[in-house]
């Protein structure tokens, strides 16, 4: 039986991995991820758990120790934001290339300069390219439900990848909402207990981890390490179909949102789908065809079903809420485009680059993105490739 | 049991021949000292800074070490040797280890990996108190880079980034204390050691370290042929001289007592140390006989001040 409460998304992940109880829980503290730590210290001073619960130095450290707990034979998490993820960005490929499967707990917020607390995915699309999973959540019961799928899809023997849950920087890890909580025991179970094939403390056969490796076998590593991003696709879906068997909710590599014959679509992620969705909801009342597409699944990045749901659409906008600095769009408007090079008749696209630094993203700003679709579908120009959205003109 | 070499050396090796180090390094006989150190029943986990120890060992797909193994970047063997700690614990608290099997956690690296880029996360887990051993192969230099000076190499050796040349005597600073800065941790051992006579030194200090509960480091100091400038086969004539002028003491520290292990019979002058090496031959330069004046100043004034220590 579900339990009805009411969360944030910091203590919604923090519960998460209480009733998963790791082993090994390596902490430093940066807004606004603090609170999973702080919540998860308590459980350790309660005794609810019996995690090794340690309090490092750095960022880059809490990382490292995940590093060796998980290589030698145990369940190691962590969470951080922002800086402390660029902190640990030398360690997040090591994770990644010795099939480490950690879960890290990622409160998206903006990178320094100017220093700001606030959301958007300017740390975690920084990493795209980490070889971590990435999973992102709209809202609190998202990334809930994403935490309790996590350990599944890293650990499953086709995949052995570190993977992260992202949720958006204080409009969810703070935001208080309502959250169903699944029961302890059938948390547990769904999770079940890891048990890795080697590892450094394993008694019959030491291991080694870490080797240097030459040309003659580096390229061998990097393709198995692509192979098992790609089989993640699969594993994903799994997990998320037992995950609906179980607990009723159901979840894939991206929401559809009224995109069955949408002829004007947005490709977001996170907390602004809910926003963009109010917008949506207000345009089909008044007749026009409006969908959006909410990506749940950033890494493995799911471009061929994105594509195919993209089939029909005549003008998309793909939302960015990180910008990129390649003078030609931002990270999600690049893959977006690249899955559909090839789709014949495929819509016409603009990058719309918003909400940096915890700008706010409003339900009139998601109308007026229509309303240029509208245009750009209208005319069959796409006008300006890339743009900006929400910022001062002076 | 009093320290036998010959029965040490027929242990089962636990570091292999085969590596890539080069001869006349010292990091090889650091490795297969420190494991003998480990008793032959208990396992070992060792947590290995990048360097040139880590790229000689285990080059894939071979490895040099016997016991489970792991490297992960520069700066975080401690922090990596936390995890494996907290996991152990963590195991046999739930009982998924045997109760009557012993690992041992080891972290070892080069001065890079321990005094400069690594330092913090040595501090750190100091300050936490892993039950873990730090050995720091101290070769004065960032060695697998090509002898770029480091906060260990002593005043005025020539390095590649302090060269020597008309207007320059090699570095400028003295090397950083770093077994000092563990002993003000507070860590329950501490010992300063190289590889000279039987290895009885190095072995007693390792296995005390290995076998005392708590952080523990022994320091060693690990001549390095290239960026030295030695041939091979003076690389234990090198560690000899080091302790006999002093530049390199060789002391422990229990609980935070002092104990002098070796002291020369009589104190050599700094030079005998200096002058079989390369990256001291400006020192001897007419006009420069002041770099081996306030050397040895320094050396006298660091040995005094530990004396003081051991009393």
């Amino acid at each position: 039986m579900s339990i009805r409460e009411r969360l944030s998304g910091n203590e919604a992940i923090a519960t998460a991995m209480r009733q998963i109880n790791p082993d090994v829980f390596a902490m430093f503290p940066i807004t606004p991820s603090t609170e999973i730590p702080q919540y998860y210290a308590q459980y350790v001073a309660d005794g609810r758990v019996d995690t090794e619960f340690i309090t490092v130095e750095s960022e880059h450290s809490s990382l490292s120790a995940c590093l060796g707990a998980e290589a030698a034979g145990v369940r190691a998490v962590t969470a951080t934001s922002s800086a402390g993820l660029s902190f640990m960005n030398e360690v997040l490929y090591v994770a990644a290339s010795s099939r480490l499967p950690i879960v890290l707990a990622v409160a998206c917020r903006a990178l320094t300069g100017p220093i700001n607390i606030n959301h958007d995915y300017s740390d975690s699309m920084a990493e795209r390219d980490s070889g971590f999973i990435q999973i992102y959540g709209e809202n609190n019961q998202e990334v809930y439900d994403n935490y309790l799928q996590a350990h599944r899809i890293a650990e499953h023997p086709d995949v052995r990848l570190p993977l992260m849950i992202c949720e958006d920087g204080f409009i969810t890890s703070h935001a208080i909402e309502n959250i169903e909580l699944e029961d302890d025991e059938a948390v547990k179970k769904f999770v079940g207990e890891y048990h890795p094939e080697n590892y450094l403390l394993k008694k019959e056969n030491p291991l080694a981890v870490g080797p240097y490796g030459v040309s003659n076998y580096y390229m061998e590593a990097r393709v198995a390490q692509a192979q098992a991003m790609k089989n993640a696709k699969k594993v994903i879906l799994d997990v998320a179909a037992d995950f609906e068997k179980t607990f009723g909710r159901k979840y894939g590599f991206f929401e559809e949102y009224k995109m069955e014959d949408a002829e004007l679509a947005m490709v977001i992620m996170g907390s602004s789908a809910g926003t963009a969705k109010a917008a949506v909801d207000k345009l089909r009342a008044e007749g026009v065809k409006a969908g959006l597409i909410k990506i749940r699944v950033f890494r493995p990045f799911p471009g061929e079903e994105l594509a195919k749901a993209l089939k029909g659409v005549k003008a998309v906008a793909v939302m960015d809420k990180s910008e990129g600095f390649s003078a030609c769009g931002g990270p999600l408007f690049a893959e977006t485009a690249g899955a559909c090079i090839n789709m014949p008749d495929r819509p016409l696209m603009v990058d719309i680059v918003f909400g940096l630094g915890g700008r706010d993203f409003t339900v009139e700003a998601a109308l007026s993105v229509y309303d240029r679709l509208k245009n750009i579908a209208a005319t069959g120009e796409p006008g300006e490739l890339y743009t900006h959205m929400g910022q001062r003109e002076r | 049991m009093a320290y036998n070499l010959k029965q040490e050396m027929n242990k089962p090796e636990r570091f292999h021949s085969g590596h890539r180090l080069c001869a006349g390094c010292g990091a090889g006989i650091v490795c297969r000292a420190m494991m003998r150190a480990v008793e032959p029943e208990d396992q070992a986990v060792i947590c290995n800074a990048t360097g040139c120890l880590e790229v000689s060992s285990f080059q894939y797909p071979y490895t040099a070490w016997e016991d489970s193994y792991i490297h992960t970047a520069f700066e975080n063997a401690s922090a990596t040797a936390s995890g494996v700690e907290a996991a152990y614990n963590v195991l046999k608290r739930k009982g998924k280890i045997e109760a009557d099997r012993n690992i041992k956690i080891l972290a070892i690296g080069g001065d890079g990996g321990t005094y400069d880029i690594g330092f913090q996360s040595l501090s750190g887990a100091l300050e936490r108190g892993h039950d873990f051993t730090y050995f720091c192969y101290d070769n004065n230099a960032y060695m697998n880079t090509g002898t770029q000076r480091s906060s260990a190499t002593p005043r005025f050796a020539s390095a590649t980034t302090t060269p020597s040349g008309v207007e320059s005597v090699g570095k400028k600073q003295n090397q950083k204390d770093l077994t000092q800065i563990v002993v003000m941790h507070g860590a329950p051992y501490v010992a300063q050691t190289t590889l000279f006579g039987n290895m009885k030194d190095f072995h007693e200090k390792a296995h005390k370290a290995i076998y005392t509960e708590g952080p523990t480091f022994v320091n060693c100091l690990t001549p390095c042929p290239r960026g030295w400038g030695y041939p091979a086969e003076d690389l234990l004539a090198i560690c000899k001289a080091a302790i006999d002028t002093c530049v390199w003491p060789i002391y422990e520290v229990v609980n935070g007592e002092y104990r002098l292990t070796y002291e020369p019979k009589k104190k050599l002058p700094v030079e005998e140390f200096m002058k079989k090496q390369t990256r001291f031959k400006h020192c001897f330069a007419k006009g420069n006989e002041w770099t081996i004046e306030a050397a040895q100043e320094y050396v006298d004034k660091k040995w005094e001040e530990l004396l003081a220590k051991c009393k």
